[in-house]
């Protein structure tokens, strides 16, 4: 009897240590790449890209390819960036349109993720408006402008309404590609572990669609960075405030070339920005640790 | 039907049963006609017991295995699992990769009622069962493919059920592993007293596993023969006797593999 418990406790110490070796072998190593490899692979070519385009422009400067009011010259738009500085109203234009955008789009996020939610689930509401929300994307926002003026005035409303006609589609679609992207197997595993309706919504759905929701919201940022610019450009007046949109219009109406690049590099500037900061990291984020992000 | 004496089971049957399948079939139809892939099953599983349902491809073995989960329904027939919702593992581990694995098994917890106070030191409990005490806060991604499937076991357990299916969940493995992932299963199963339905198309693995063997036919699946595996656990797939009626159900299962070819 002794003999058999000693033999049972080798067998299942035998078996221990034979699982921990095939784990060993098996487990997958990740590891992340040293900073000094990411500043030389990533942020190095954008420099040098940059570089280049302000040396080809000074070099155009130079050659006199064209009349100064047409062709600023990179100093006299630098100059143009000082003097807002100085007299502080570059924040103020900046500020203007990202809080609007930023407004803007938070609130399309309020609307298009349950609208996103229900045309994956629902299949009567997919049949009614997908076809309409994905037709919506193709529509230019700009094209908005003229009847939201019409309905809603020159005010804070009809920006909005613009901005929420462009990002809505956007932020409701990648949810609907995410939703619909999602492996039968994890829906079926869900509800074996009884994550049905709401909880499965929830637990299951809402998580495994992250991918796709996030590449939306990309899109969506995009839209309504875009509309809001049309909206500003089309839409000025003194009870708006200067954005960034008003400023290029300003700029065209006082034949102020440089006024006009100032803006542009800005608007430019700003969307580059966020998405650097917000949406391609939280990107990143959930792709790496999904194991989605493979280096090669 | 061909049923060997059961003694074992027949005493376990007087105190009740983890599942009963009772006369059930289930046709999947088109507009052009109604298939049967099920015909007339009747199965019961005794608590505690390990049963091994094997057959050929098509004979509709996981088909069977969904319903008794209760992700479908029967055409005809009823099942019973008074122990509640069954847990089910598949072929594939079916792990959530975007949540840990401690937190993959947190979820089970959490969806079965679990207060979130006892949740972490339970799902710590069911790891360290399955001999993963070090993997509470690994991703998905970053384990072997032996260690997802014993993650998803535990993810299993973590539901509490009295009845534990499982879809051919080693298939994917290598050898090593599964011969492995075999002891494991073993063990795991005496120690928890959870009774198992365990769908395979690999005759050894069903000898090596089972306390009873179910062979189904091919479309439609019916049950075309049981065998009581009387043999000392632990076994090993190599043991003669697990060889000798291995070799018996596989001439069994060629012979209705064969029917199929004559008409």
């Amino acid at each position: 009897m002794a003999s058999t418990e000693t033999a049972a406790k080798d067998t299942a110490r035998d078996l221990a240590g034979l699982e921990a070796g095939l784990d060993a072998l098996d487990a997958v190593r990740v590891s992340r790449t040293p900073v000094r490899e990411v500043l030389v692979r990533k942020v190095l070519p954008p420099v040098v890209a940059v570089v280049l385009v302000l040396v080809v422009w000074q070099i155009l400067i130079w050659a006199k390819v064209t009349d100064d009011y047409k062709l600023p010259s990179p100093s006299l738009v630098w100059g143009e960036v000082t003097d807002a500085w100085a007299q502080g109203t570059l924040l103020g234009f900046i500020w203007t349109s990202v809080s609007r955008g930023l407004l803007g789009f938070l609130l399309a996020l309020v609307i298009g993720t349950p609208l996103g939610l229900l045309v994956s689930r629902v299949r009567l509401v997919r049949a009614a408006i997908g076809p309409v929300l994905s037709g919506l994307q193709s529509l230019p926002s700009v094209a908005w402008v003229p009847p939201a003026v019409i309905w809603l005035g020159l005010n804070d409303r009809m920006m909005f309404a613009v901005i929420l006609l462009g990002a809505v589609p956007s932020i409701a679609n990648g949810l609907v590609s995410g939703v619909d992207q999602i492996p039968p197997l994890h829906l079926r595993a869900g509800r074996t572990l009884g994550a049905t309706g709401l909880r499965g919504t929830w637990h299951i759905v809402l998580p495994a669609s992250l991918p796709g929701y996030l590449a939306g919201l990309k899109q969506g940022w995009a839209f309504s960075w875009r509309s809001l610019m049309a909206a500003e450009i089309i839409a000025s007046s003194p009870d708006l405030g200067v954005g960034l949109g008003q400023l290029l219009e300003q700029g065209r109406e006082t034949s102020s070339m440089s006024m006009v690049f100032l803006a542009i590099i800005l608007i430019l500037t700003v969307g580059i920005a966020i998405d650097l900061l917000i949406f391609s990291p939280l990107e990143r984020w959930v792709l790496r640790s999904r194991g989605l992000l493979v280096k090669n | 039907m061909a049923t060997t004496t059961l003694t074992k089971a027949e005493d376990r049957t007087a105190v009740g049963h983890a599942a009963r399948i009772a006369h059930v079939s289930k046709s999947f139809g088109g507009p052009e006609g109604q298939q049967l892939v099920l015909d007339d099953i009747t199965l019961d599983v005794a608590p505690g017991e390990f049963v091994t349902l094997l057959g050929a491809s098509g004979c509709g073995k996981s088909t069977l295995l969904n319903l008794v989960a209760g992700l479908d329904r029967p055409t005809a027939g009823s099942i019973e699992t008074p122990g509640g919702r069954p847990a089910l593992m598949f072929q594939e581990h079916a792990l959530f990769p975007w949540l840990t694995a401690g937190k993959n098994i947190e979820l089970a917890l959490r969806l079965r009622g679990v207060p979130k106070s006892d949740r972490r030191t339970e799902a710590e409990r069911l790891l360290e069962l399955v001999r993963l005490g070090g993997a509470y806060g690994k991703r998905v991604h970053e384990l072997s493919g032996g260690m997802r499937q014993r993650v998803a076991m535990a993810r299993a357990l973590a539901q509490d059920s009295q009845l534990l299916l499982m879809d051919e969940p080693f298939a994917a493995l290598d050898a090593i592993t599964r011969d492995v992932l075999h002891d494991e299963l073993t063990r795991i199963w005496r120690e928890t007293n959870v009774s198992v339905l365990f769908v395979t198309h690999n005759v050894r693995e069903a000898v090596r596993l089972a306390e009873r063997v179910v062979l189904l036919s091919s479309r439609p699946g019916r049950v075309a023969r049981e065998w009581t595996v009387d043999i000392d656990q632990p076994r090993r797939i190599e043991d003669t006797a697990v060889a000798e009626l291995s070799v018996e159900i596989t001439e069994e299962l060629r012979g209705e593999i064969r029917r199929h070819g004559q008409h």
